[in-house]
């Protein structure tokens, strides 16, 4: 049984996925406390591919994982699907990531016990909102799109970095997230498997309406995003 | 399945080595606490049933007196109170028969007996011993004591039950003073000898029965104690003896003589036996001990190593309580296998032990080991398990659930 890649989409509220304010973070304590940002603002629109890219220590990876709910911000909002999550509490933010948010990191982070295809699975499972084969036949789909369809049952260890990176994208839509996170996707990746990474992440997010925000030092991956907001100590520029 | 179990029985299987180390030392906590258990109450059941045999479950023994006070009450002085600190006891039960009738009427009881008891010295032509006679009549003491099936002589009770000048000696005394079957005693008590023939042997087991005490019939018993009425005690025997106490607390308000239960008689005993049981309990929770701290290294490890995948978890939507639930379960399942593993262990175990020989004969006498294995013995060790792992899980648990996800992403990325 196939199931179509918008099967499990979240309701849309209006056209941004994703808006922050003024986000304020410290990071560190006592003499070493870095004011890391400063009052950042930001919007994305669904269909969109953002990308942040700065010298490194400009505050790229913190203001990803505070959209990202990860992280707390010292000040300022975030709303996720016009729902206001800044001041929300742990519960609040975990189910907001499950069911909003897809995250791709820079080193696959697959769990290496499990199957390519478990991997997929694993926030179908606690999402719940499909049955198992569902889950299963939507798994295979995702690795069939991106081009993993003959290795579902390989264990992340026997995956070459470019094989879990795309597995790790797969993962990212396996709950049609409205909002892809990706922070330095093609970083750890060779040329070729940066441009096969990228070209997925992005016509695979488009053809479903999800925003994506892509942290990168690469400029050529910077060049072909929608929008590129460049940042430096702390804030856009 | 769930998602939880799934993910903690593959970040188990991962760690091989540590978990077989956590689980073979659950398996010993396990199966040593159950062993250890089985022999020590085999023993003390064996104790116990080798005296109910012989002592019966209850004694009635002497007759309470109670000291009476009076009080005025509402300008009469006809009220009286019992003083429960001035109770006095008049040793012997002097109408043994209304006593034994009253007693029948008992559903519990199976039998009651009376005995006349006093002290002896009984000669034989090697030697002369201090000896107890006890006075009995069979047709009663059958229902109340094991005495018959304690014979080892081949006559058995025939000669016993037909001739009056008969007795029975304990295995000890006859081998202390040289008796056998058919031969003569002699028995002096209060200044008067009697020659009675041995018509049977016993052996009850219990060192200090079969070293001490002769039975005779009681009429005899009577004539050469010189005490023409009245018993000793009662022994009676129930249906149900764990019910003694209760059936003694009613009836001493019945019969107002004081009535010992088996528990409060053998209550010195009793106590060493619970005393070895909780001492060798102590003992084999080391093992339980060693596997709770084997888990908790184990799981401390598997945090270690596995704050990526946390995170990764968390990022995918996993809450806390996933987390401290992955790896609860991790400690459930080597709990799970240890307690299956551990408990077969233990009763074969408890079985190869039983066929270990160990000559005993002085509290009571054996050849083997005496194991009696019990359900509650392998809920103890399996809840003593439960606790101890499931306390030493919850920490390195809960540490993993604390990890905020922001942080270990952030780490790993610089």
């Amino acid at each position: 049984m196939s199931t179509p890649l918008h099967a499990v989409s979240a309701a849309p509220v209006g056209d941004f996925a994703l808006r922050c304010s003024g986000l304020q973070r410290y990071l560190g304590q006592g003499d070493g406390r870095v004011h890391v940002l400063k009052g950042v603002s930001f919007e994305a629109r669904r269909g969109q591919v953002y990308a942040i890219v700065g010298p490194s220590g400009c505050g790229k990876s913190t203001l990803l994982y505070l959209l990202g709910l990860l992280d707390q911000p010292d000040g300022g909002d975030i709303e996720i699907n016009g729902q206001r999550m800044s001041n929300s509490d742990d519960f609040a933010r975990t189910a907001a990531r499950g069911a909003h948010i897809g995250f791709v990191f820079q080193f696959h982070f697959l769990m290496l016990e499990f199957t390519a295809l478990e991997n997929v699975m694993m926030p179908m499972r606690k999402l719940g909102r499909l049955t198992a084969p569902e889950m299963e036949a939507r798994a295979r789909m995702l690795l069939e799109a991106v081009g993993l369809g003959s290795k579902t049952h390989r264990l992340g260890t026997q995956l070459s970095g470019g094989e879990q990176q795309r597995v790790a994208v797969a993962r990212a839509l396996a709950n049609q997230p409205s909002i892809i996170l990706a922070d330095e996707p093609t970083g750890n990746l060779d040329v070729k498997n940066s441009a096969l990474v990228f070209d997925l992440l992005t016509r695979l997010a488009k053809d479903n309406g999800q925003a994506v925000i892509l942290v990168t030092h690469n400029p050529e991956i910077a060049q072909r995003c929608d929008v590129t907001r460049p940042m430096r100590d702390g804030l856009f520029v | 399945m769930s998602p939880n179990f799934r993910i903690a029985f593959r970040f188990l299987t991962a760690k091989k080595r540590a978990m077989l180390m956590s689980l073979s030392c659950t398996v010993l906590g396990v199966g040593l606490f159950i062993v250890t258990q089985a022999t020590t109450s085999g023993f003390e059941e064996f104790f116990v049933k080798t005296l109910l045999g012989t002592d019966g479950a209850m004694r009635i023994e002497d007759r309470i007196q109670d000291t009476l006070r009076s009080m005025e009450v509402a300008g009469s002085p006809d009220f009286q109170i019992r003083q429960r600190e001035g109770v006095k006891y008049i040793e012997g039960v002097e109408e043994p028969q209304v006593i034994m009738d009253t007693v029948r009427s008992f559903a519990n009881v199976r039998g009651v007996s009376a005995v006349l008891r006093g002290n002896v010295q009984v000669s034989s032509s090697f030697k002369t011993e201090d000896a107890q006679v006890f006075g009995i009549k069979l047709e009663d003491h059958r229902f109340v004591s094991e005495l018959e099936r304690k014979i080892t002589t081949p006559e058995g009770l025939g000669k016993f039950q037909e001739s009056a000048g008969s007795a029975l000696v304990g295995r000890v005394l006859a081998d202390r003073l040289q008796l056998t079957v058919n031969e003569s005693i002699v028995i002096n008590a209060r200044g008067e000898s009697r020659r009675y023939v041995v018509a049977a042997i016993y052996e009850t087991g219990v060192r200090d029965i079969d070293k001490t005490r002769i039975y005779i019939d009681l009429a005899e018993a009577r004539s050469l104690l010189r005490k023409p009425t009245g018993a000793t005690f009662l022994q009676i025997s129930l249906h149900d003896p764990k019910r003694a106490r209760q059936e003694a607390a009613h009836m001493e308000e019945v019969l107002r003589h004081s009535v010992r239960p088996w528990q409060e008689r053998e209550k010195e005993w009793l106590s060493v036996f619970r005393a070895l049981s909780v001492s060798s309990a102590i003992t084999v929770t080391v093992f339980t001990l060693i596997a709770s701290l084997a888990m908790f290294n184990t799981l401390a490890m598997i945090v270690l190593e596995k704050t990526k995948d946390i995170a990764i978890l968390r990022s995918m939507g996993y809450e806390r309580r996933d987390i401290t639930r992955i790896f609860l379960w991790q400690a459930a399942i080597v709990l799970a296998i240890g307690a299956i593993v551990g408990g077969v262990f233990g009763a074969a175990v408890s079985w190869g032990v039983s066929l270990v020989p160990l000559p005993i004969n002085t509290l009571f006498k054996t050849e083997h080991f005496i194991v009696a294995l019990s359900p509650w013995h392998f809920v103890q060790a399996i809840t003593t398990a439960v606790v101890m792992v499931m306390i030493a899980s919850l920490v390195p648990a809960r540490r993993a659930a604390r990890l905020e996800p922001g942080d270990i992403v952030r780490g790993t990325a610089q």
